[in-house]
């Protein structure tokens, strides 16, 4: 029941930042789409199966900040590779996933997506295997920064950055 | 006088945008192989996303197209990431193999001697 509250209410925030008209017969009309869609969830047996604490966290702002600028900081590599590309070095690589929820594997494994220089090609139990643009890409990650980053975020007892 | 600022400050991201989006570009002609394409394509779609958008932003002031915009940001930075891991996987699979150098340690600069992908 919870979950049906919440997801409602995140779904008429949404509806009213996106739609910016408010006539009755429109609000009328949002509300009846936000109910389709919680009987549609509802039907589809998603609603509260993929919940975790990590997503309502204070961290997650900071986390995101930190990987904005990390995404600022590897384009950057990355476009002076682009410009001289003499200098890549492509090379797979494996790194440890020490995190225990789903929630926090993906994380990691979209983060290091998401910063360009390391795609992430194979997410395990245990490991991800990553193909890296250049050595210190590649070595960027094997330290293991945000690793950590993705730890403090999901709040497990291991060392705080 | 701060309207002038916020002004230059969302052309500086606009420009910086448009000019990652063309730094990608070019890197995916330049790059060898598949996945240093993929690389390249990370470019266009965080750097060039993120400072366009965040520009555009700016331009539109405290609205709700702003909060739209950053929305559209928001899930761009969600579906970016699986989409590029939905290409390489699906690279992978079919068995496209990576072109990895070996770690050598004194790394012979010459570029010309990288077999060709043609």
């Amino acid at each position: 029941m919870r979950y049906i509250i919440s997801l409602t209410l995140v779904l008429a925030a949404l509806w009213l930042a996106v739609s910016g008209v408010y006539k009755p017969l429109i609000l009328m009309l949002g509300a009846g789409s936000v109910a389709l869609v919680v009987w549609l969830s509802l039907r589809m047996e998603v609603v509260g199966v993929e919940h975790n604490p990590v997503l309502f966290s204070w961290r997650l702002p900071l986390y995101w900040l930190w990987l904005v600028w990390q995404i600022v900081v590897t384009n950057i590599n990355v476009a002076r590779l682009i410009l001289s590309p003499g200098r890549i070095h492509p090379r797979m690589l494996s790194v440890p996933v020490p995190h225990k929820t789903a929630v926090a594997k993906v994380a990691y494994a979209n983060s290091v997506t998401l910063t360009p220089g390391t795609v992430s090609l194979l997410l395990t139990e245990k490991e991800l295997t990553v193909h890296a643009l250049d050595i210190g890409s590649a070595r960027e990650l094997e330290a293991g920064t945000m690793a950590e980053r993705i730890a403090w975020l999901e709040g497990s007892p291991t060392e705080q950055p | 006088m701060a309207e002038s600022v916020v002004d230059i400050l969302s052309w500086i991201l606009l420009l910086a945008g448009g000019a990652a989006g063309v730094i990608g570009g070019i890197g995916l002609l330049r790059f060898p192989d598949f996945y240093t394409r993929l690389h390249a394509a990370g470019v266009t779609e965080t750097l060039c996303a993120l400072a366009i958008l965040l520009g555009l932003a700016l331009q539109s002031g405290l609205s709700l197209v702003t909060v739209k915009l950053i929305m559209i940001l928001l899930f761009l930075l969600f579906t970016a990431p699986t989409a590029t891991h939905a290409l390489a996987r699906a690279a992978m699979v079919d068995g496209v193999e990576p072109e990895v150098e070996e770690e050598e340690e004194e790394s012979e600069s010459t570029p010309g001697e990288r077999p060709s992908n043609t």
